[in-house]
């Protein structure tokens, strides 16, 4: 800086303002020069990005869920429906404290305490902006809840469908339930399909036929603002914008319902036989032996499916799991049982085929049997034996002695190959899911599943006891059942279906599904004939063992009787039923067809612990064959 | 609109100069740019408002009471103005110590001085009070500054800044630095000196970190990177930098932006109507704006240049410089490039006393222009 100068030197002065103009020009140019580069970074180079935040921010898809299908039984009567009701919702995203907001649920008992691990697992796994259905609410609670709504921000009650099961405990096992959709649920769906869907299909037809019976899910665009508040919703009317302002090119996909299913159950049947088992464990099986329908599916005890779909507490599951009656397991698919003498009717088919034995040859029944070159005595149920009997005689009065012989004499390799023919050791391919393959027991299937080298071998004593259903033999009751329909068919079977045609849920369109047939039994027509007229001759026959239950009936029934023993019988031991406790007696079994000529009905009763099959099983069988051919009138008015 | 009435009330004796030669002093250029600007302006705000017509009313009214400051300042020669230049800085400060003692909270900040009729911010004053105390004092004394005159000149300035530092308002009292600052820039001091003093900002940095209450710190701390906390503190910027980007080039059109009318937008009609002007006009909407801004100043510097005395030249130099700051600290905010400080946009941004003030600064240019050829030495 130069020295002080006394007098103002104006042209200096304005030399130095000048040039400071100048510098600050040159400033100003070079700051607009970054600010228009700014803003042509964002408004042309980035501006696809920012556009798509901007329609982000804006637009919210809101999916929509389509209505389930209906199930319904073959005459139309509604099994499953969808009835409205209050849904308790949760919004991800408005919430902040996601514990606090459930513990105010839990105070206000809208959420049970035990639930709220599992919900809370339920809430993290949706995204932010999915709405997540803790439960369904009763008029009361919805309305209790309504009048705190705004203290509980991100919670809200919204009008929903709830499942519901007309029949309840009926039919339960075969239509199955719908829960809420779990985090292992959620790995087998297409997310999409179920965004606005709160419950999934968890067993039965309700599982099985999921895909069918849930539909397409819709979806339509709203306009929201920063708040999250919908201000344009093209499927409502009260638009607080004017839609051409934001509104311009909303989209809505409208959901598609699911098909309506027809099942082949008929209820009246159904409700005959859960009636007839009464408080025993057991299953019933009917099948029409034409087409494979199952006309009836029972397992008992069972559960009520409609606390599933309003949310079953962790309590009242655990009641559920943990009960020794296991009412959730479904015996009819999954309960694998010895099948005792039922299975009688089909080695005597097999010693035929094979022409291992010659039918009318009478051989003696001592009340027992022994291997050449083996003291251990294979007893018959009768200790003073039946005498001389062919194999009619055999089947007719249940002797065991005969198919002692028969079965050795047709060796464990052709009835395993036999049995297998008929559909045992695997499933029937009912659709639904939970089904067992039972056993067919066989060398190869000793070898696989016993680890002891020893214990691999298969001994003829294994073999002996085969014959009369018992040893390793596994049968479930839709195997039995499947397995006399083809019997009953003379080896024109179907695979066993629990429905049979799909409504459209729009234009009520049926399609008849066509019966899948399996590979028919080239047996000779005499040998089918000679095992129905033994199974004729044991109920019609005085001596056979269905005779007392089913020789009055107003149709011809074919049938054949079986106790399975639940615990063996040290030798020379009796068995006392009075004196084993109730879980280890024997079950009765019970197989049937009618009429015999042309049948049309083929049944397979389980009674878990009744007893024998003649008592236990047989009465169940008559029940829900009499409601089949004469009415629920007729049965009502006999008994 | 308070600001106008304090100064109107002073007034009336220099409209009455007998040296008025012409019955009104206008610079035509100036009063046409204003008006464009303020039109569109006007247009903008119709849709950042809701199309509210009470708050357009109002708006209308503050628009006019600051054209009547524009022209009444008009009026007053710049001799006058400068003779009266260190009573209105005294009255500033005065105002400015009683908004300290009894002011009201209002956004919680004391920035309001309630005078019974009226309420105003005093800090509004300073923002023109300063650089004509800085080219008063620099008038009667040879320019550059000494060294010595330095340390005056930095009291005028940084007394009522930290005064309206300590309210809080940081805006104002970073546009009271700079008007300021750039006049005792113009008057003179030596290159070296400015890099001095801003090796001097950068190192007291820490120093001002400290002074600072934490809605200040947080906005520094946004500016630095918005995306870490996009709900709270960030998501002003990245709001409006998606209502820029997404404008485009041609814009979403006028009343269709979403971010704004979706209320996407926070402080729309305010501090981020550039936001709103970039979505629904496009970059050729802000180029237009930023365009005019420039041809005001460029007639403000153009005014500066063509003035005769020290006075005049200083603050014709520095209302017009001070002006650009205003707009590149505005858009500069809002597009990203700057913290966010409460600056709002010249003539656009809804709200009475700022636009008042600069009017009032506008005025002054014109009664520059006007004044120049009778006051030749």
């Amino acid at each position: 800086m130069s020295a002080a100068v006394p007098l103002k030197d104006h042209w200096k002065e304005q030399r130095l303002f000048f040039t400071r103009i100048v510098a600050a020009v040159v400033v100003m140019v070079a700051l607009t020069g970054v600010l228009i580069y700014r803003l042509v970074q964002l408004q042309i180079v980035d501006y696809q990005t920012f556009a798509d935040l901007s329609q982000g921010n804006r637009l919210r898809i809101e999916p929509l869920p389509p209505t389930r299908g209906l199930v319904y039984d073959r005459n139309g009567k509604i099994l499953a429906e969808n009835l409205p009701a209050w849904e308790l919702v949760l919004i991800p995203e408005q919430i902040s404290d996601l514990d606090a907001s459930l513990d105010s649920l839990v105070e206000l008992g809208l959420v049970d305490v035990e639930d709220r691990p599992a919900l809370l697992d339920l809430v993290r796994s949706h995204r932010r902006f999915e709405h997540v259905v803790l439960g369904t609410l009763s008029e009361e609670t919805a309305a209790r809840f309504a009048v705190r709504r705004h203290q509980h921000p991100g919670i809200d009650i919204r009008e929903g469908l709830v499942r519901h099961y007309p029949y309840g405990a009926s039919a339960a096992h075969a239509i199955g339930y719908v829960a809420s959709i779990s985090t292992a649920d959620l790995e087998l769906i297409e997310r999409s399909e179920y965004a606005a869907t709160s419950h999934i299909g968890k067993t039965g037809v309700e599982r099985g036929f999921e895909f069918e019976l849930h539909g397409n899910a819709g979806y339509r665009q709203q306009v929201v603002n920063a708040q999250g508040r919908v201000l344009l919703d093209p499927a409502s009317r009260s638009d607080q914008v004017d839609s051409t302002t934001f509104g311009g090119g909303l989209e809505t996909l409208w959901p598609a319902p699911g098909q309506n299913l027809v099942t082949s159950l008929d209820m009246e049947l159904q409700l005959a036989a859960e009636a007839a088992l009464g408080e025993f464990r057991g299953a019933v099986v009917a099948i029409d032996p034409r087409n494979g329908d199952v006309l009836a599916l029972v397992s008992t005890p069972a559960f009520d499916p409609n606390r599933f779909t309003t949310g079953l507490s962790q309590q009242d599951f655990r009641e559920l799991n943990n009960d020794p009656d296991n009412p959730l397991f479904n015996r009819a698919l999954a309960g694998t049982y010895p099948p005792g003498s039922v299975v009688k009717p089909f080695l005597g088919l097999a010693a035929l085929f094979y022409a291992s034995i010659e039918p009318n040859g009478r051989s003696m029944c001592p009340g027992f049997f022994m291997l050449p070159g083996n003291s251990h005595r294979y007893r018959d149920w009768r200790p003073q034996g039946h005498g001389l009997v062919d194999m009619h005689d055999a089947i007719v009065q249940s002797c065991d002695v005969y198919y002692y012989n028969l079965a050795v004499e047709l060796g464990i390799d052709k009835i395993e190959q036999f049995l297998k023919s008929f559909g045992f050791g695997a499933q029937t391919g009912i659709g639904i899911s939970g089904e067992r393959r039972g056993v067919v027991p066989s060398r190869e299937w000793k070898r696989r599943n016993f680890s002891r080298r020893e214990d691999q071998v298969w001994f003829p004593g294994e073999t002996v006891i085969t014959g009369i259903g018992q040893g390793f033999t596994l049968v479930t009751p839709i195997q039995l059942a499947h397995a006399t329909a083809v019997l009953a068919n003379r080896g024109v079977g179907y695979r066993p279906r629990l429905v049979i045609a799909t409504e459209n849920g729009t234009t009520a369109e049926r399609v008849d599904l066509e019966p899948v047939g399996i590979e028919p039994l080239d047996i000779d027509d005499s040998q089918w004939q000679y095992i129905h007229d033994a199974m004729a001759g044991v109920t019609g026959e005085p001596r056979g063992s269905g005779f007392n239950t089913m020789n009055d009936a107003p149709y011809s029934v074919a049938g054949k009787t079986g106790t399975a023993q639940v615990f063996s019988i040290a030798q020379e031991e009796k068995y006392d039923a009075e004196n084993v406790s109730e879980r280890l007696r024997d079950h009765g079994l019970f197989i049937a067809f009618a009429p015999i000529e042309s049948p049309t009905i083929a049944v397979a009763v389980v009674v878990e612990n009744g007893g024998g099959g003649a008592s236990a099983a047989a009465p169940v069988a008559r029940t829900l064959l009499d409601v089949y051919f004469m009415g629920t009138e007729y049965v009502t008015r006999e008994h | 609109m308070s600001l106008g009435s304090i100064e109107l009330g002073k007034h009336p004796a220099a409209v009455l100069r007998p040296l008025q030669f012409r019955s009104v002093v206008i610079d035509l250029p100036l009063l046409v740019i204003l008006l464009a600007i303020s039109a569109y302006g006007f247009i903008v705000l119709y849709s950042a408002l809701e199309e509210n017509s009470a708050l357009l009313l109002r708006q209308g009214i503050r628009l006019a009471i600051a054209f009547g400051a524009f022209l009444v300042i008009a009026q007053i020669p710049p001799r006058v103005l400068r003779r009266w230049t260190p009573w209105v800085f005294c009255l500033g400060m005065v105002l400015l110590a009683l908004v300290e003692i009894r002011g009201d909270i209002g956004k919680g900040a004391q920035r309001w001085l309630d005078l019974g009729v009226v309420r105003f911010q005093p800090s509004e004053i300073m923002k023109l009070a300063v650089p004509m105390m800085v080219a008063w004092f620099m008038h009667e004394r040879t320019l550059p500054p000494r060294f010595s005159q330095l340390f005056v000149l930095l009291a005028i300035v940084f007394t009522p800044a930290l005064m309206v530092a300590r309210q809080p308002d940081l805006g104002t009292a970073l546009l009271i630095v700079a008007a300021g600052g750039i006049t005792i820039l113009l008057a003179g001091v030596s290159f070296r000196l400015i890099v001095a003093a801003g090796v001097l900002a950068v190192g007291s940095a820490p120093l001002l970190w400290n002074y600072m209450h934490d809605y200040q710190r947080a906005r520094v701390m946004t500016f630095l990177n918005p995306e870490t906390d996009p709900l709270g503190a960030g998501y002003n910027i990245i709001q409006s930098k998606i209502a820029l980007g997404s404008g485009g080039l041609f814009g979403k059109g006028w009343l269709n932006g979403t971010q704004a009318h979706l209320e996407f937008l926070p402080e729309r009609s305010t501090d981020f109507v550039f936001a709103v002007m970039g979505e629904e006009f496009g970059l050729l909407g802000l180029l237009l704006l930023l365009g005019l801004y420039l041809a005001l100043i460029g007639r403000g510097l153009f005014i500066a240049l063509q003035a005769q005395e020290t006075y005049t030249r200083l603050l014709a130099g520095a209302l017009s410089l001070t002006f650009f700051f205003y707009v590149f600290v505005n858009a500069g905010m809002v597009s990203g490039l700057l913290p966010i400080v409460g600056v709002p946009l010249p003539f656009i941004s809804a709200g009475g006393t700022s636009m008042v003030t600069l009017m009032a600064g506008f005025g002054m240019l014109v009664a520059i222009q006007g004044n120049k050829k009778l006051l030749a030495p």
